[in-house]
């Protein structure tokens, strides 16, 4: 079992290795993409049921012992991560071969979007804070193609700040790491999580810091995510929901794990985290609504939700821990569906202005569903996927007396109902006011092409399906926040 | 550690933070690489200081901390690899506009001016900013050509 735990990241590797090999036949570089991201996504469930069963599954790459060698773990919320990880990327990359546009075909897009899965895949699974800081690079100088491989004025321009914002983030996690090292002298995780109670607890707290703020830069947490709704938009339709589905929740992941793991309970940040999810939630959820544009107004809302996930990180028991990672699981999914609707949106009206778009709830009756289920799954509508998180979250708020950011969370899903409708009174139902910006589509009963129709309503059908297990995934849930509450049993896996 | 990195550090953190907040790319460049300098001479000044740190050369207790010198490398290579992108990236923008300078995003110009009050206004003003940007971008391609 622990030989599978590094193909996540190498099967990826080789497949991009592959696919700059085979650039002029797209065909097989296709096939080899959608195969390598296949067998991700079985080994990711493989190891999900073996980090459950046996408890947290470690390997020493190269043989050499913790905490001297790079330790690859995967524990049960690792697991649950990686897992959507890989069915996000596998979906966008069959949504990606089935849009038409010049972008899909550029000769790099192939192997740079599997060395952004080997980077995310390596994100979930190291179990040391430099070879996490060589992950999100790897992830990010993909993402960082990805978003500008037209070219295009504004791709560059947008492209510029998130370059150079991600970049001041990598020098602040650097910078990080030296302190780190130079207080501990370690940069292993489970590691860390021993020698951090031996430190003073003003520098621990210093640490949680610290670390917020770099991976709060990653995530998107106020005051820090300007880059985000500027720099989403303007990448190619398929690209933007990966980023929006995935890049987002892998620096929340990074915030939960250094958070739980290596700061101690005494220093941890908790009045911090609670008031910076609150601002996050309000201003994020503000700033969609103030928007226009399909894509702008979406992009704010993972703003206004990674509030709710941080939420949950703040109030630190085991029932709000559990909340968060189960919306983290929803908001994945229901994100990057409601992005590859955004893209069909575009395709069929010719843009993602909402003044320029109408009636499509007759002209494409399909993307009219397809886009109604996640927004309202989204708004944590009764019964689907995203009310039992919410639900969760809120009752975890209630027991633990934190009544302020409870009602900051519940205004702010509101407000998300009242953003998401903007776009389907404006899209759907009412005539369009402007004439349209690019050419639309002709559309068949579909609504699009079946292979951009195809994963979008897997992905629909997976929030669904998310809706009806919540028992057992909540129960999933629930281990795995056990689990991080209390890490001996992940200290104890990796030092043996 | 040794209060000369301590300085160096800080004074390059200055300068790199200072050139970050120009609106000029190049500036920003070169900021950015000051910068991680900074976070690099902070790594290195985590270990311990000594001599060479081989085998057999000396007692290991007088060698330096070979791994934070492992990992500014990597830092080091990873900055490399960025910020060559960035060169390119800021190559592109000189060819598309003829500047140096950091465009503003068009909406957000609007949003933040207040001149948003419906959504008719909205579209008119986009649509004329566009145009400016057309123009000015038209005017870079004919311009190259002509030279």
């Amino acid at each position: 079992m622990t030989q599978l735990i590094p193909l996540p990241v190498v099967i990826p590797l080789i497949a991009a290795a592959l696919c700059v090999v085979t650039g002029r036949w797209l065909v097989v570089q296709r096939t080899i993409s959608i195969l390598a991201l296949s067998a991700t996504t079985v080994i990711s469930i493989v190891l999900l049921i073996g980090a459950d069963r046996e408890g947290p599954l470690v390997m020493q790459s190269g043989g050499w012992e913790a905490p001297l060698g790079i330790s690859l773990v995967v524990d049960r919320l690792s697991g649950i991560m990686l897992t959507l990880g890989s069915v996000m990327l596998l979906a966008v990359l069959i949504y990606a071969i089935g849009q038409d546009g010049a972008e899909r075909n550029h000769v790099v897009f192939q192997s740079t979007y599997m060395i952004l899965a080997a980077g995310v895949g390596a994100s979930f699974i190291v179990g040391d804070l430099f070879t996490l800081f060589v992950a999100f690079e790897m992830m990010l100088t993909a993402s960082y193609v990805l978003l500008t491989i037209g070219g295009r004025r504004e791709q560059i321009r947008a492209g510029m700040t998130y370059v150079v914002i991600s970049l001041i983030a990598s020098t602040l996690f650097v910078v990080a790491l030296g302190l780190l090292y130079a207080a501990t002298g370690t940069v292993n995780m489970a590691d860390l999580s021993r020698k951090m109670v031996d430190l003073p607890p003003g520098v621990a707290s210093m640490f949680g810091v610290l670390l917020l703020a770099v991976f709060g830069i990653k995530a998107g947490l106020f005051p820090l995510f300007s880059w985000l709704p500027d720099a989403y938009p303007v990448a190619p339709g398929p690209v933007t929901a990966v980023f929006a589905g995935l890049l987002t929740k892998v620096g929340v992941y990074a915030i939960i794990r250094t958070q739980t793991l290596i700061i101690p309970p005494a220093s941890r940040p908790q009045t911090l985290i609670l008031v910076v999810a609150g601002l996050t939630m309000i201003v994020g959820i503000l700033g969609a609504i103030a928007q226009d544009d399909v894509k702008r107004i979406l992009s704010f809302n993972i703003v206004s939700h990674i509030g709710f996930m941080v939420m949950g990180l703040g109030l630190f028991s085991e029932a709000s821990l559990a909340a968060a990672i189960l919306y983290t699981a929803h908001h994945i999914v229901a994100k990057t569906a409601l992005f590859l609707t955004g893209g069909l949106i575009e395709h069929v009206g010719g843009s993602s202005r909402l003044s320029s778009l109408g009636n499509m709830v007759r002209t494409a009756p399909v993307v009219a569903a397809l886009f109604l289920i996640p927004a309202l799954a989204l708004c944590g509508v009764p019964p689907l996927s995203g009310f039992i998180p919410k639900l969760a979250l809120i009752q975890a708020g209630f027991s633990q007396r934190e009544y302020a950011i409870v009602i900051v969370s519940l205004v702010a899903s509101l407000l998300t109902l009242y953003s998401l409708m903007k776009i389907w009174v404006g899209a759907f139902w009412s005539p369009a006011v402007d004439p349209p910006q690019g050419i639309p589509h002709r559309v068949g009963r579909l609504g699009g092409p079946p292979l951009m129709i195809a994963p979008t309503a897997a992905l629909v059908g997976i929030s669904i399906a998310i809706a009806i297990a919540a028992g057992p995934l909540y129960d999933l849930c629930r281990r795995a926040a056990a689990q991080l509450i209390d890490p001996m049993a992940y200290i104890s896996a990796v030092l043996g | 550690m040794s209060i000369l990195l301590a300085v160096t550090a800080a004074g390059l953190a200055a300068v790199g933070t200072y050139l970050i907040l120009q609106r000029k790319l190049s500036r920003i460049i070169i900021g950015l690489g000051l910068l991680s300098h900074a976070g690099n001479v902070l790594l290195l000044s985590g270990g311990r200081p000594g001599i060479e740190p081989l085998i057999g050369l000396a007692d290991d207790r007088e060698m330096s901390d070979p791994l934070p010198q492992a990992l500014a490398l990597t830092a080091i290579v990873i900055t490399f690899g960025v910020t060559a992108f960035l060169l390119a990236m800021a190559f592109r923008s000189w060819q598309l506009t003829h500047d140096d300078e950091v465009e503003n995003d068009a909406t957000d110009v609007l949003v933040a001016a207040g001149v948003i009050k419906s959504k008719d206004v909205l579209d008119e003003q986009l649509a004329e900013v566009e145009i400016e940007q057309e123009e000015a971008a038209l005017e870079a391609v004919h311009g190259e050509v002509d030279e």
